[in-house]
């Protein structure tokens, strides 16, 4: 199994959307890429005790987004990755961003108030999407 | 896979105790393949639902057929029962006690029924009196999975365990659902057992079905609104919505209503997590029940019944 979701249960967001973001961490990351087969709704209840329509639901959602797609017998595999060469860690966004995170700490900004204020910029910016959890979701791959 | 098959059709079921009713007028339907919560409080009639589900108890009035058949029919295969004191004989060792669910049970898959006990590390050759209750309840679970079941009662399976074995336990409860399609009615009364593996629920409570259906569905048609008072009270504008629960503290209100049109006026809304909406519903035995449509007993049962 190359990824393994973990379900936080007490985290407020419904397990299928935890396995929609997790799956697109991944995705982003690149610890998914095309062609790797996601864990059956089997392997996924077995090993985080998660309702097995639970998983197909959220898979069914990734495959309508285009990024998943089920072959009948095999399982469920990705279609296409969301890693973008500009999202990395060495990109000069993430440049930007780490010397504008220590800028705030000098001005004497707590953690919270830095995130709380990037989400309130990324809320401006990008309001039309869908009411994401970006503070509760953990990370994908482990 | 069971297109719009029933596992349980119950058509006004009562139970009578010599203390009294256990169940009142109780329809309600569990779709096939659903994996459903039976929650209550204590005396609620989630353990006489489940045996007379199990064939184990007859109702004192009205019917319960499963999977179409009507009580007294020769199809008890299909379903098993894992009930609370979990019987099995004290003297048996484990390997003796699968023997006796392979000579008792037709379709017996023995080596479902050992996966599963190997998967908790309990020995065969061990005798079931001298097991903790967590292998016990092991033990139960194997019998019944190794029936190959395909409607699975259970009766508070994970009361015994510890929560290591609670989560491997239901995880192998729901893999099996995944491979085999079988239906799962199970009572509990730790509601934070439900989170994630119940997409289907029946709440008792005094003998009677106060909440049935998709959880999701159930979800959606409520809503938990917070704002500031009018007055003493709630604001007048929310009486159009059906109240279920409401607080007040302080200047504060916090209701939990089933909404019916948009909710929107001065104040948050919110959608209830199922542990709210269970919580709300059992501390309000006032509150009108809720049994949305997948979950309402079929006309076509009570023809059958009445021939």
């Amino acid at each position: 199994m190359i990824v393994e979701f973990r379900i936080d249960r007490r985290s407020g967001v419904p397990a299928f959307q935890q396995i929609v973001q997790q799956t697109k961490q991944a995705l982003r990351l690149g610890v998914l890429v095309p062609g790797d087969r996601l864990p059956t709704a089997k392997s996924v209840a077995e090993v985080s005790a998660v309702n097995p329509n639970t998983t197909l639901k959220a898979y069914r959602e990734l495959e309508r987004e285009g990024l998943v797609e089920p072959r009948p017998g095999q399982g469920t595999f990705v279609r296409r990755t969301l890693a973008r060469p500009s999202a990395g860690t060495d990109s000069p966004l993430y440049g930007e961003l780490a010397a504008w995170v220590s800028r705030a700490a000098e001005a004497g900004l707590e953690r919270e108030d830095v995130a709380a204020l990037v989400a309130s910029a990324m809320d401006k910016q990008y309001a039309a999407g869908p009411k994401t959890a970006a503070t509760t979701t953990g990370s994908a791959g482990e | 896979m069971h297109a719009g098959e029933s596992a349980i059709e119950a058509h006004a079921l009562g139970m009578r105790y010599r203390r009294g009713w256990a169940l009142k007028d109780c329809s309600f339907r569990l779709p096939a393949g659903r994996i459903c919560g039976l929650v209550g409080p204590n005396g609620a009639g989630k353990t006489t639902l489940l045996s007379i589900a199990a064939r184990v108890l007859e109702p004192t009035q009205g019917t319960l057929s499963v999977f179409g058949a009507a009580p007294g029919s020769a199809d008890s295969g299909r379903t098993a029962f894992l009930a609370q004191d979990k019987p099995l004989f004290r003297r048996f060792t484990v390997a003796e006690t699968l023997r006796l669910g392979r000579e008792l049970n037709p379709g017996w898959d023995q080596r479902t029924a050992e996966d599963v006990v190997r998967a908790g590390d309990v020995p065969l050759d061990a005798r079931i009196g001298s097991l903790s209750g967590g292998l016990r309840s092991r033990v139960a679970l194997a019998l019944a999975l190794g029936k190959r079941p395909d409607l699975l009662l259970l009766d508070e399976p994970m009361a015994d365990l510890d929560p290591v074995a609670r989560q491997e336990v239901m995880g192998t409860l729901l893999a099996d659902t995944a491979e085999r399609g079988t239906t799962l009615l199970m009572s509990t009364h730790v509601l934070a057992e439900l989170e994630n593996v119940c997409d289907y629920l029946v709440v008792l409570s005094g003998g009677e079905v106060r909440l049935a259906g998709d959880v999701e569905e159930l979800l959606s048609v409520h809503t938990v609104v917070t704002g500031a008072k009018e007055g003493e009270d709630l604001p007048a504008s929310l009486a159009q919505h059906s109240l279920v629960e409401s607080r007040v503290s302080g200047r504060q209100f916090t209701a939990l209503i089933r909404s019916e049109g948009p909710a929107a006026g001065r104040w948050e809304t919110d959608s209830p997590n199922l542990e709210e909406l269970l919580i709300a519903y059992l501390r309000s035995p006032g509150a009108a029940p809720l049994i949305t449509p997948t979950a309402q007993a079929r006309a076509y049962d009570t023809r059958t019944v009445a021939a």
